[in-house]
C-alpha cells in the first residue's frame, strides 16, 4: 500500500504551472517558434513560405479559384518566372525577380470554406505546420476578421483578399492586418454623386440587407450617404444569409412607398435577390411617378456572371476593373500588365478578387525588401504609410492609422449589351481618392484599436 | 388584405417545390422504406438537366472576327450555336430560348435512369440496415453528387432563363379588384405552380387508376402478402424509386428560372422537405402536398416585416416551430397513418 504525500505549496505550484500551460494558447507552444529569430517563423533555408487561405469548396469557391490562380502568378513573378506582370509597372523597384530577399518563395494553401472556424483551423494550420510567415486571400469579411485576429496572436502578416466591411479596419482592426481591398463607406461615398445625377434627389430607399457585418455595414454606409443626398429610408429588411429565395422579402417593395431597392446582398444571395427582384417586375416598374431603380452596393464579375441579363443597367461599386487602364488611360497603369499576364496564363481576364491577391502578395514581397527583414513588426513598419503606384488603381496610400488602402473607387453598371462573355460591366466612372477618405476615427469605424504589432516573440 | 393574399401567392411556389420534392420522399419511404436524404440533390441534378440542355443547345461554332478584338487585342472569336447555323436565325434563337420547358423531356429519361442506378447500385444494399444508416449513406451520396455537379458546373449559380414569353410579371392585384401595382406576381411562378399541380395530380392518378399503381399501393400497405401472390413488388418499387427521382428532377427543371441553379441547392431544400414529410405524416402522400402548401406560405407570412418587427427572427424558425406544435398535437403527423415508423 502507497501512501501519497500531498502538500499544499507542491499543490498550489503544480496548478499554478498547469493553468499556464493551458492558458497559452497552443499556437505559441508549437515548432512554429522560431527559435532565437525573435519572430515567428523565421526563414531559415533558401526558401520562404506564404500561405494563401481561399474558399476552395463553399459558395464562394469559383471566386477562391481566381484568388488562387492570382497568388501562383505573383509567386511565379516574384521567383523570376513568366513576363513579371506588375512587377514591370510597380512603382518600387526592389523586386528583381530573384524571390524575396533571396529567398525562392514557396506556398502553402488553405480552404477556407467561407466558415469562421474552418478559416482559423487552416490558417493556423499553415502557420503551425507549414511555417508560413503570412497570410493572405479570403473572400469574406467575416473570414478575414476572424483570420485577422489569429494572425495577430500569432504574430505573422495577414494581408487579406476580398473583403468589404467596415470592421475589417474599423473595429476589428489590427495591427498585423492590412487591407487593400476597399470598404463599404468608400462605396458609398463613391456612389453618392452618382446616384444623385442618375436618380436626382429626391428618392424613397428600402433596403435588403445580408444579416452579418458586412451587410450591416454596407447598408449603414448606404444609408448615410444617400440621407446626405436628401433620400428618405423607407424600411431596411435584414435577410438570413442562408436564405436562397428572396420572393417574400422583393414582393412587398413596390407597395412600400419606396422607389430604390438597395441589395446589400454578395455572391448567391445577391444573385438570388436581384433575380427575385427583376421577376417581380421591379426593374420596369414605376413608383411615385418615377422609374423603379434597383442598386447593388458591392459589384463582382463572378456574381455578375451569375445574375445574366438582370444585371444590366444597375449600378454598384468596384475595387478595380480589368478595363480600368484602356478607358480611362495610364492613371491606372498596371492594369492591363496584369491582365495580359493573367488572361494569357489562364484564357480569361482576372476578376478583382484575383487584383487584390496578386497586389497584396507583391506589397508583402517589397514591403519585406525595404525592411530588409521578415519580421512581421518590419514589415508593417514598412507598409505603414506607404504611398505606391502601377499597380492598376492609381496613386495609391497604405495609411498606417488604420492599415486601409486609400486609392480611387470604380462605380461600374452591369451592361446594357455586352459583346461577350467576359464583357459584364461597363465603368461610370472613377471616383478620386480625395471623395472616399476619411479620418481614422470616423464614427462608422470606431470602436477598436490596431494595438501593438506582435512579431510573436 | 393584399400583403396577405401576395404572401399566400409568395407560399404558393416555395410551397410547390417542398410538395414536390416531399411527395418524392413520401413515395421512396412509403415503397421502400428508405429515408432517403439524397432526395435534394435530386432536385437539384434536375435543375442542372436545364442547365444542361441549355449549352447543349448553345454549343456553338467558332469562327475569327478580324474586325474585332478581345481582351487581349487578339482577333476575337464569335461563337454561333450549331440551333442556328441548322434552323436559322429566328428559329435556331427560339429553340435556345425555350431550353428550360424543352428540359422536362430532357430531365425524364435521366432521372429515371439516375433513380434506378442509385436505387440498384447503392440503396437497395441498406433495405435492412436500421434508419440512421440509410440516412448517413443517403447523406454521403448527396455530397457525393453536389460535389461531381461543382467540378462540372462550378460552384457559382448559372442563370437559366425561362422563356422570353414567360419573363416578367403581372399585375394579379388588378384582376382581383385591388389598385394597381398592390400585387405584382410573375408570371413563370404561376407557371411553376400549375405544373407542380398537374405533375402531383399525375402521381395521384397513376397510383390510384393504373393496376401498377394499384399493385404499389397494395405493397405499400402490405408488402409480403402481395409478394405472396406472386408479383415482384421489388421491381415495381424500384421503378417507384425511379419516378419519384423523376418527380424531385422536374421540380428542379422549372425551378431553375425562379433561382439560378448551384450545386448546394437541393441541400437548401432536403431539411426543409423532411420536415414537410414528418408534419405531413410519414407515408401520407396526401400530408405532404397539404404540409408542403401549409409551410411555404406560412414561411411567406413570416417574412413580412410586420411578422418581423413583432417576432423578430420568426422568419428563420417558423417552419420548425409549426412542426413542434403539430407534433405535439399530433404525434403522427397532420395526415400520418398509425403504425408508419413506430416499432
Amino acid at each position: 500500500m502507497t501512501k501519497a504525500t500531498f502538500t499544499r505549496r507542491g499543490l498550489l505550484r503544480t496548478g499554478a504551472a498547469t493553468g499556464a500551460g493551458l492558458a497559452m494558447p497552443t499556437i505559441f507552444t508549437g515548432a512554429s517558434w522560431a527559435q532565437g529569430q525573435g519572430f515567428t517563423n523565421a526563414p531559415t533555408g533558401d526558401t520562404v513560405t506564404l500561405g494563401f487561405n481561399v474558399p476552395q469548396t463553399g459558395p464562394y469557391a469559383d471566386e477562391g479559384a481566381d484568388e488562387l490562380r492570382a497568388f501562383e502568378l505573383a509567386v511565379e513573378h516574384l521567383n523570376g518566372e513568366g513576363d513579371g506582370g506588375m512587377l514591370q509597372t510597380f512603382s518600387e523597384k526592389n523586386l528583381d525577380g530573384t524571390g524575396i530577399m533571396g529567398k525562392r518563395v514557396a506556398f502553402v494553401t488553405g480552404d477556407t470554406q467561407t466558415k469562421s472556424d474552418a478559416a482559423r483551423a487552416s490558417a493556423r494550420s499553415m502557420i503551425e505546420k507549414d511555417g508560413a510567415i503570412m497570410i493572405s486571400g479570403g473572400s469574406s469579411s467575416g473570414v478575414a476578421v476572424a483570420v485577422q485576429g489569429l494572425c495577430q496572436e500569432a504574430g505573422v502578416i495577414f494581408m487579406s483578399g476580398l473583403t468589404h466591411s467596415n470592421d475589417t479596419t474599423g473595429k476589428d482592426k489590427k495591427a498585423n492586418g492590412f487591407r487593400h481591398f476597399f470598404n463599404a463607406y468608400q462605396s458609398g461615398a463613391a456612389m453618392g454623386p452618382v446616384l444623385e445625377s442618375l436618380y436626382g434627389t429626391d428618392r424613397r430607399a428600402y433596403h435588403l440587407t445580408a444579416d452579418y457585418t458586412w451587410g450591416w455595414t454596407t447598408q449603414e454606409s448606404m444609408q448615410a450617404v444617400t440621407e446626405d443626398l436628401g433620400w428618405e429610408t423607407v424600411n431596411n429588411v435584414l435577410t438570413p444569409l442562408a436564405a436562397t429565395d428572396f420572393s417574400s422579402y422583393i414582393a412587398p417593395v413596390l407597395n412600400s412607398g419606396a422607389d430604390v431597392l438597395f441589395l446589400n446582398h454578395y455572391g448567391g444571395n445577391m444573385v438570388n435577390s436581384l433575380t427575385n427582384a427583376v421577376q417581380f417586375g421591379l426593374k420596369e416598374a414605376q413608383a411615385n411617378g418615377k422609374q423603379f431603380e434597383i442598386v447593388v452596393p458591392l459589384y463582382s464579375e463572378l456574381m455578375a456572371r451569375g445574375a445574366g441579363r438582370n444585371i444590366a443597367g444597375i449600378p454598384g461599386s468596384q475595387n478595380w476593373d480589368w478595363k480600368l487602364e484602356n478607358e480611362l488611360g495610364s492613371r491606372y497603369v498596371g492594369t492591363n500588365a496584369f491582365t495580359q499576364s493573367f488572361g494569357t496564363k489562364y484564357g480569361f481576364p482576372p476578376s478583382q478578387a484575383a487584383h487584390t491577391c496578386y497586389v497584396q502578395t507583391l506589397l508583402y514581397a517589397d514591403a519585406v525588401q525595404r525592411a530588409g527583414s521578415f519580421n512581421p513588426c518590419a514589415v508593417a513598419e514598412a507598409l505603414e504609410d506607404f504611398e505606391f503606384d502601377g499597380m492598376g488603381n492609381g496613386p495609391t496610400l497604405y495609411r498606417g492609422a488604420d492599415h486601409q488602402c486609400f486609392k480611387d473607387v470604380v462605380v461600374t453598371r452591369g451592361k446594357e449589351n455586352p459583346e461577350n462573355e467576359f464583357d459584364l460591366v461597363e465603368i461610370i466612372e472613377a471616383t478620386p481618392t480625395e471623395q472616399v477618405t476619411y479620418e481614422p476615427d470616423h464614427p462608422m469605424f470606431a470602436g477598436g484599436a490596431l494595438g501593438e504589432c506582435n512579431p510573436g516573440a | 388584405m393584399d400583403a396577405i393574399l401576395l404572401q399566400i401567392l409568395n407560399g404558393l411556389d416555395k410551397g410547390s417545390a417542398y410538395a414536390l420534392i416531399a411527395l418524392g420522399l413520401t413515395l421512396i419511404f412509403g415503397t421502400l422504406g428508405v429515408v432517403n436524404f439524397a432526395h435534394g440533390a435530386l432536385f437539384m441534378i434536375g435543375a442542372f438537366c436545364a442547365v444542361t440542355l441549355q449549352r447543349i443547345l448553345t454549343l456553338s461554332q467558332t469562327t475569327i472576327d478580324e474586325t474585332r478584338t478581345d481582351f487581349l487585342g487578339n482577333p476575337m472569336q464569335v461563337d454561333t450555336p450549331y440551333v442556328v447555323l441548322w434552323f436559322g436565325e429566328s428559329t435556331g434563337a427560339a429553340i435556345v430560348d425555350w431550353a428550360v420547358p424543352l428540359a422536362i423531356l430532357f430531365a425524364i429519361p435521366v432521372m429515371l435512369i439516375v433513380g434506378v442506378v442509385m436505387e440498384r447500385g447503392l440503396i437497395q444494399h441498406f433495405y435492412k440496415r436500421p434508419h440512421a444508416d440509410q440516412i448517413l449513406v443517403t447523406f454521403g451520396l448527396a455530397i457525393v453528387l453536389q460535389e461531381i455537379i461543382k467540378a462540372f458546373y462550378g460552384a457559382n449559380p448559372i442563370p437559366t432563363p425561362a422563356p422570353q414569353a414567360f419573363r416578367g410579371s403581372f399585375d394579379f392585384g388588378v384582376l382581383v379588384g385591388f389598385d394597381p401595382n398592390t400585387i405584382i406576381y410573375p408570371y413563370w411562378r404561376l407557371v411553376y405552380f400549375a405544373f407542380a399541380a398537374i405533375i402531383i395530380a399525375a402521381v395521384f392518378a397513376f397510383l390510384r387508376y393504373t393496376t401498377f399503381g394499384m399493385v404499389v399501393r397494395a405493397g405499400m400497405a402490405d408488402r409480403e402478402t402481395v409478394g405472396l401472390l406472386g408479383i415482384n413488388i421489388d421491381r415495381r418499387f424500384t421503378a417507384m424509386f425511379g419516378i419519384a427521382a423523376a418527380v424531385a428532377g422536374l421540380a428542379g427543371v422549372m425551378y431553375a428560372p425562379i433561382n439560378a441553379p448551384n450545386y448546394h441547392m437541393g441541400m437548401d431544400f432536403l431539411v426543409l422537405s423532411f420536415v414537410v414529410v414528418v408534419v405531413g405524416g410519414m407515408g401520407s402522400l396526401a400530408g405532404a402536398v397539404l404540409a408542403g402548401f401549409l409551410l411555404g406560405i406560412l414561411e411567406s407570412f413570416a417574412s413580412m416585416t410586420a411578422v418581423i418587427d413583432l417576432i423578430p427572427g420568426i422568419n428563420q424558425i417558423i417552419i420548425y416551430l409549426v412542426a413542434i406544435i403539430v407534433l405535439l398535437a399530433r404525434p403522427r403527423g397532420l395526415m400520418g397513418r398509425r403504425g408508419v415508423m413506430e416499432e
